[in-house]
């Protein structure tokens, strides 16, 4: 993967920058200590590191505004970052450009139960969001799976999903306003605790622009009432073919559940092996949980029953208990971990038709089977998410690279099945040079405007989301050489 | 009139454009403020692309009927979640309101409190832009986040970005039962109240609406959907909630309750009415103490509330200039319904903060860089 020559000249001017910004954030909110910038060099596309020229963690919306006007007028590339747990190495810098951290802005600044917003800095954590009124009975929706470590900026950034879009869809839906920064230092508000825009719906263009339209430092959610109750079934089946059959049977007949996740053999065996969930020995299963009182739950799962009862399920397995509920999800939740202590896992993102299901599981088993590299497929089956898993070995430069390739493969199936490259967790560096799959040059010419009337001088996380030829026209000392 | 039945003859239409173009579906809903261009209407641009029921996705071309669409869907017991408006009582429209000029101009019901917007409904568009190049973006899946969202800043851009040839929407399930909840002769402040504990609790909540007045069509309305005993139990469980504030009067009337809501929907109140009419978006918890200014500022000759407070309709005497009566406020008013002198005056859509409008006015610049799609439609000055 190649990111951009750094700036030799702004490298040189390290000392007159990191002076510059200790004007303006006093103390160790400014860092640029070898040793220190080393726990930024990468997000959680480890794969790639580099150490910054510093990082500024600027305790509030007036001082990111001081220090982008002042990055801005050294002609420094700046790369926000909220917790760093970006699997597309949406954080990643570059050894000439500044991180902006907001990890010091974690300040809930207004709760109003009344008209179910919550405003907060973009530092604070997904899940202590939810935390912040859970005792009132309500929740923040989007719950990607790292909601313990990962910030709102980031989420915002890449308009973040989780597990229950189905039914609560993604952060852009659940997002009322920002305040946030552009390169220049100006302090724009877009939204707030109203529902619709009045004129151009800035928020929705920002919401999921991965940074390089601006730095966002507050934001307000939507937040809903807890439902009653919730509750999973586990249903086994014989062929990923008929669970993908009976996800759309489910969907068609009216029931909408918060989640319906599939695994497929490879996933089940390595996560009951992991976790010893109790999972049964099958092709396929899926995990799907309603919500409501207890007798809109029954009614439910009846109907869900009835459906799965067409398809010939292995095993159709309730839970009674809160316990039991648990042991359903305990082996989905653990699958990452699991395959972390197979091998090194690439995690990939595409999404496509839920029809295609089975059409695309068979094609990623033909590759597979053509890289000599094993994937296992864990995904939210009721939107088409897929998060195929590419088994591999680190420590073998040419095995990452094999594995690299066979994502690319499967991620242009997906596009070729009428989906797309990442589903939730964005473009950032590991799909930016496919971007070319997906859109045709004038598609992008069109999202590259965008960025060129918020951030005209392209300083802001720079070398993201397009090919770096598509983009180096637009880009400081370009490295079209 | 321009009428192309392509994609291509639209961007050939734009791209070959001398002058200002007005965009146009239906001719319904009249966004905006009137201006000069030869009519460019993508009714031509009519069909259905892709229905799978089994996904809950639908692509149509941007000129297809809404009330195709709406059949479509009806015949697989799905539906669009947002439930559109027909404007056409209203605004004295005829004609066929599309699918395009739903999205182009954000066009949402009273659903919208609970299901989202048109725009949270939208999963993808193909557009031309003002140069004549066919774009696209996001695309068929529900989960979409490679590159830029340009699906929502499309979504109310009432074609001042581009001409929309292409709509990919996420549908839902049409519940197959639906219940009513009122309440009488409550203050706007004690509706607003009664609408957030119904909106707060988990009975799901899918409209909350208050019409001021006493006959059998007034009240604080609230309505629950779903499935057959799950309406029942939620309406019993809401009534609960719903009794501090009075006797609540339940109607599990399929029709009726679909009548009542179609008249929120629609602003049917304000049909019959003389005056200029605005809709006012604004965090529920303030619709009260605005509504309490304009009323004491000027003549208000009706009004009404959607969304929980959050959408409040008013009816104000013909020219006046609702924003100079409303004070600050989070939120903005948009002029729907007014003379053009009127609308040449007073701006229809909302002015921004000087920051926010130098963008949007970036955007439209490169969007439409020659100013040819409906030139001034937005402009709030």
């Amino acid at each position: 993967m190649k990111m951009p020559v750094p700036d030799r000249g702004v490298i040189d001017r390290k000392a007159a920058i990191v002076a510059g910004l200790r004007r303006i954030v006093p103390g160790a909110g400014v860092i640029d200590a070898p040793e220190e910038l080393r726990a930024y060099e990468c997000d959680a596309l480890a794969a790639y590191r580099c150490p910054p020229l510093a990082v500024v963690l600027p305790s509030t919306t007036e001082e990111v505004s001081a220090v982008l006007r002042f990055l801005h007028g050294q002609g420094v590339p700046v790369v926000p970052r909220g917790s760093g747990t970006s699997l597309a190495g949406g954080a990643l810098p570059t050894a000439d450009s500044v991180i902006l951290g907001v990890s010091r802005m974690t300040r809930v600044l207004e709760v109003d139960l009344a008209d179910r917003i919550i405003r907060v800095e973009s530092g604070r954590t997904n899940l202590s969001v939810s935390g912040a009124v859970e005792a009132d009975g309500f929740f923040y929706a989007p719950d990607p799976s790292s909601q313990l470590a990962c910030a709102i900026a980031g989420n915002v950034a890449m308009n973040s999903g989780g597990a229950h879009c189905l039914k609560y869809g993604v952060t852009t839906n659940n997002l009322l306003g920002v305040t946030m920064v552009l390169m220049d230092g100006t302090v724009v508000t877009l939204g707030g605790g109203h529902m619709d825009a009045g004129g151009l719906d800035l928020l929705g263009v920002v919401c999921g622009s991965e940074g390089q339209l601006g730095v966002v430092t507050e934001a307000t959610l939507r937040i809903l009432p807890k439902p009653e109750g919730a509750r999973p079934v586990l249903i086994a089946f014989g062929s990923n073919e008929v669970a993908g059959a009976c996800v759309s049977d489910i969907i068609r007949a009216g029931v909408l559940p918060v989640a319906i996740e599939f695994m497929d053999r490879p996933c089940i065996e390595a996560c009951e092996a992991f976790a010893k969930a109790g999972y049964p020995d099958c092709e396929a299963l899926l995990i799907v949980e309603v919500e409501g009182s207890e007798a809109e739950i029954d009614h439910q799962i009846g109907l869900i029953r009835q459906i799965a009862g067409r398809h010939a399920p292995l095993e159709f397995r309730e839970s009674r208990s809160a316990d039991e509920a648990a042991r359903i999800w305990l082996g989905r939740k653990s699958a990452f971990g699991a395959m972390g202590r197979i091998a090194d896992y690439i995690c990939l993102d595409g999404t496509i038709p839920v029809s295609e299901l089975p059409r695309v599981l068979a094609g990623i088993a033909d590759l597979s089977a053509k890289y000599g590299l094993k994937v296992a497929n864990v995904f939210h089956a009721g939107d088409g998410n897929m998060h195929p898993l590419i088994l591999f070995d680190a420590n073998d430069p040419a095995d990452l690279d094999r594995a690299e390739r066979l994502g690319a493969d499967i991620l242009t199936l997906c596009v070729q099945a009428g989906g797309c490259l990442t589903g939730e967790h964005g473009v950032g560096v590991e799909k930016r040079d496919l971007m070319g799959v997906q859109f045709a040059p004038a598609d992008m010419e069109a999202q590259m405007a965008v960025k060129d009337v918020f951030d005209p001088s392209w300083l802001l996380n720079p070398a993201k989301v397009f090919p770096l030829d598509v983009s180096a026209a637009r880009r400081r000392g370009a490295d079209a050489a | 009139m321009l009428t192309p039945a392509t994609e291509a003859e639209v961007a050939d239409a734009v791209g070959s454009a001398r002058g200002p173009l007005r965009i146009r579906g239906g001719g319904t809903r009249d966004p905006g403020r009137p201006g000069p261009g030869e009519v460019l209407s993508v009714a031509g641009l009519a069909g259905i692309e892709l229905y799978e029921p089994g996904a809950l996705t639908l692509v149509v071309r941007a000129g297809t009927a809404l009330a195709e669409v709406e059949a479509l869907l009806a015949a697989e017991g799905q539906r669009l979640p947002f439930e559109p408006p027909d404007l056409r009582g209203l605004l004295g429209t005829a004609g066929v309101s599309t699918i395009g000029g739903v999205l182009a101009t954000n066009a949402s019901g009273p659903r919208r409190v609970q299901a989202g917007a048109a725009r949270d409904a939208a999963l993808g568009v193909r557009f031309v832009d003002g140069a004549g190049r066919v774009v696209k973006n996001g695309g068929r899946v529900m989960k979409n986040v490679t590159g830029y969202d340009l699906v929502r800043l499309m979504a109310g851009s009432r074609g001042t970005l581009g001409v929309l040839t292409e709509v990919a929407l996420k549908v839902l399930p049409a519940p197959p039962a639906s219940a009513m909840l009122r309440l009488e002769g409550l203050a706007p402040a004690d509706a607003v109240a009664a609408m957030a504990a119904a909106l707060c609790s988990p009975f799901e909540v899918t409209g909350a609406a208050h019409l001021p007045g006493d006959g059998p069509d007034a009240g604080t309305l609230l309505r629950i959907e779903g499935f057959e005993d799950s309406v029942a139990y939620r309406a019993a469980q809401l009534s609960a909630v719903l009794r501090p504030w009075g006797e609540v009067v339940a109607d599990r009337e399929q029709a009726r309750v679909a009548g009542a809501w179609a008249r929120v929907r629609d602003a049917v109140p304000f049909h019959a009415r003389q005056g200029d009419v605005w809709r006012v978006s604004l965090r529920a918890s303030r619709a009260a103490e605005v509504l309490a200014r304009v009323a004491g500022a000027c003549d208000l000759n009706d009004w009404f509330m959607d969304w929980g407070g959050g959408l409040l309709w008013m009816c104000l005497p013909e020219g006046t200039d609702l924003r100079a009566h409303a004070g600050t406020f989070d939120g903005h008013a948009t002029l729907v319904r007014a003379s053009d002198a009127t609308r040449a005056r007073i701006a229809p859509v909302p002015p921004e903060a000087p920051a926010v409008a130098a963008l949007s006015r970036a955007l439209r610049a490169r969007f439409d860089p020659r100013g040819l799609l409906n030139p001034g439609l937005m402009d709030a000055a």
